[in-house]
């Protein structure tokens, strides 16, 4: 057996199983899916059975859909404001645990813990925090009593519920982001420090002068993936507010909080529209892609700025 | 800001209050395993009377037939540790041959694996559903509700990112290494096993840390791939199934919820150097 042919068989060998999985997993159902989102099918339809070609239809129909358009434009400001409260809190965890601290070691551990936990089972936690513990408040201090009036319950008002969302979406996803931050600052020499400190600049003069230039690579990481993790936002959603309270908008009753993530899975499950489903995760993947291309080529152009 | 730069001490406190307010959920949930179902509704933010009625919760989870603690936590280990084999043996052997082979197809299947990364689950999830569905039609293999379809969505899932950092780590060993094994006279299935794979520790451990957290944690492809109501289910399905039948039995959640925990904040715990190391090391490549 020569050379040439050993690679060749050990390429194949080493390659195939994984190959396997991946076109099973990925790639097949990544087709099929395109395909079925130009089709009429349905979740009772079964292998063999007619499909039909019906063109654009689920796309406009889905650009058509109110619950739609509202959990895409929800999602959009979801997104937006998680990202800013995940690396703001993130920067500044990063900033104090990178300082002279006594127990720095433990400060980092402690914050990332919640990261070590399903979203599912934090959206259960926070559930009883805002449904029963902050009601209760008022048993302690009179003065907050009102808090356990059911009008003002946090996850009953569409817009606290939205920012309850990115609590527990901070929460949950700071602490990961704080040690990609840790990291950036740990590796920024402490020389340009001392240099600077000497010229007079003073600590914030020093963070946005210095620290904040050194480190824009770990931004265009920390944005991308807070982005996305934003965007795609799923368990969370589904044990803390179930997509409620119920709310109108273009005058049809809807989930107020219902993320695009589980909009699409609810129009699959619930309304039993699997083709219009698709549609909705085509667009979903396409606006991602969009948006992320958008984000890393800006942070990349900022990355040479500075 | 800047003050608190100068005073230490400030800076000591105000992160000592931001580190027990992160941990103060965690808490929350302790105090309230330890609550019957009265206690908790009358008084969830109290102390609880007596700390065995935790016993008394534990024991009512451990033997409840929705959660199926013991099941589900076996579940669990078995989906989340074979997962994490034949992601880590797989992808590992696989980006060493990509690396290694200099060919035009080599690089069109290493860029696929790259372009796959950006696929959202959601639009595999339902086409994956109706294929697997096909796939026990046509040939009698059953993927949906198994271990099988399940561990090996977990691989397909997993190995796009897996390959791309293998690779990434594959392609700074220098090749002199291999040539020289290759004169010892290893083969090269010899030369992966005994001289590349244990070069590749670092980066087993943020493959095996990336994948493990997420497969551990995942809800919504074990909800769809082995469904509500199945011999086996892994944790967070039985925690969201346990949820939905026990509304509002606060104090039974909150147990089934600690006791979801406690096994990965107890492991976390004995390797968190190595578990913050490589979650940020697979971040940065």
């Amino acid at each position: 057996m020569t050379d040439k042919q050993e690679n060749r068989i050990v390429f194949w060998v080493f390659l195939t199983p994984i190959l396997f999985a991946f076109l099973m997993v990925i790639i097949i159902p990544f087709f099929i899916g395109a395909f079925y989102s130009f089709t009429n099918w349905s979740s009772t339809a079964r292998a063999g059975a007619t499909l039909d070609f019906v063109g654009l239809t689920n796309f406009t129909e889905s650009f058509r859909d109110p619950s739609f358009i509202y959990s895409f434009l929800l999602t959009l400001i979801y997104t937006v404001i998680n990202m800013l409260a995940i690396n703001v809190t993130a920067f500044l965890l990063a900033v104090f645990v990178t300082s002279k601290l006594k127990f720095k070691n433990i400060y980092r551990v402690g914050f990332f813990i919640p990261n070590l936990i399903g979203g599912l089972i934090l959206g259960y936690i926070w559930q009883f925090i805002f449904n029963n513990a902050i009601p209760s408040l008022g048993d302690i201090l009179p003065g907050l009593s009102f808090l356990g009036d059911p009008g003002n319950l946090v996850l009953g008002n569409r817009s606290s519920a939205l920012m309850a969302l990115v609590t527990v979406g901070t929460w949950q996803y700071a602490g990961y982001i704080m040690m990609i931050y840790v990291a950036a600052l740990e590796s920024v020499p402490a020389e340009l420090h001392e240099a600077a400190r000497i010229d007079g600049a003073s600590n914030v003069e020093r963070v946005r002068h210095i620290t904040i230039p050194m480190i824009a690579q770990a931004f265009t990481i920390t944005m991308f993936l807070t982005l996305v993790q934003s965007f795609k936002q799923f368990d969370v959603n589904v044990s803390l507010t179930a997509g409620g309270p119920s709310s109108m908008f273009m005058e049809t009753p809807l989930l107020g909080t219902e993320l695009l993530a589980l909009n699409i899975y609810n129009t699959a499950f619930v309304r039993n529209r699997m083709a219009m489903a698709q549609a909705q995760a085509v667009i979903f993947f396409l606006v991602l892609i969009v948006i992320s291309l958008v984000q890393v080529s800006i942070n990349k152009k900022k990355e040479v700025e500075m | 800001m800047k003050k608190s730069f100068k005073h230490p001490i400030a800076l000591e406190i105000v992160t000592a209050l931001i580190f027990l307010a992160f941990l103060f959920p965690f808490f929350i949930v302790l105090i309230n395993s330890a609550k019957d179902a009265f206690q908790i509704t009358v008084d969830p933010l109290g102390m609880p009377q007596s700390w065995s009625q935790i016993a008394v919760n534990f024991g009512k989870i451990w033997s409840n037939t929705n959660i199926r603690y013991p099941q589900s936590f076996m579940s669990s280990i078995i989906i989340t540790s074979l997962s994490l084999v034949a992601i880590t043996v797989l992808s590992s052997q696989a980006a060493w041959v990509l690396v290694r082979t200099k060919t035009k197809l080599s690089n069109a299947i290493f860029l696929l694996f790259v372009a796959a990364m950006v696929i959202p689950f959601q639009i595999v999830m339902f086409p994956l559903l109706s294929w697997f569905r096909s796939i026990f039609m046509v040939t009698g293999i059953r993927l949906l509700r198994t271990y099988f379809g399940m561990i090996l969505a977990y691989v397909g899932f997993g190995c796009s990112l897996s390959v791309f950092l293998y690779h990434g780590f594959i392609k700074s060993i220098p090749f002199e290494l291999e040539e020289a094994a290759k004169i010892d006279g290893c083969s090269r299935f010899q030369t992966f096993y005994i001289i590349i794979s244990p070069i590749l520790r670092p980066i087993h451990a943020t493959v095996v840390v990336l994948n493990g957290i997420w497969i551990w944690n995942d809800y919504l492809l074990p909800l769809l791939v082995l469904g509500v109501g199945n011999r086996i289910q892994t944790i967070p399905l039985a925690v969201a199934n346990f949820a939905g039948a026990y509304v509002k039995q606060w104090d039974l959640i909150m147990t089934a919820i600690l006791m979801a925990m406690i096994p990965i904040v107890v492991l976390f715990l004995a390797a968190q150097k190595h578990i913050i190391k490589g979650m940020v090391a697979g971040s940065i490549k």
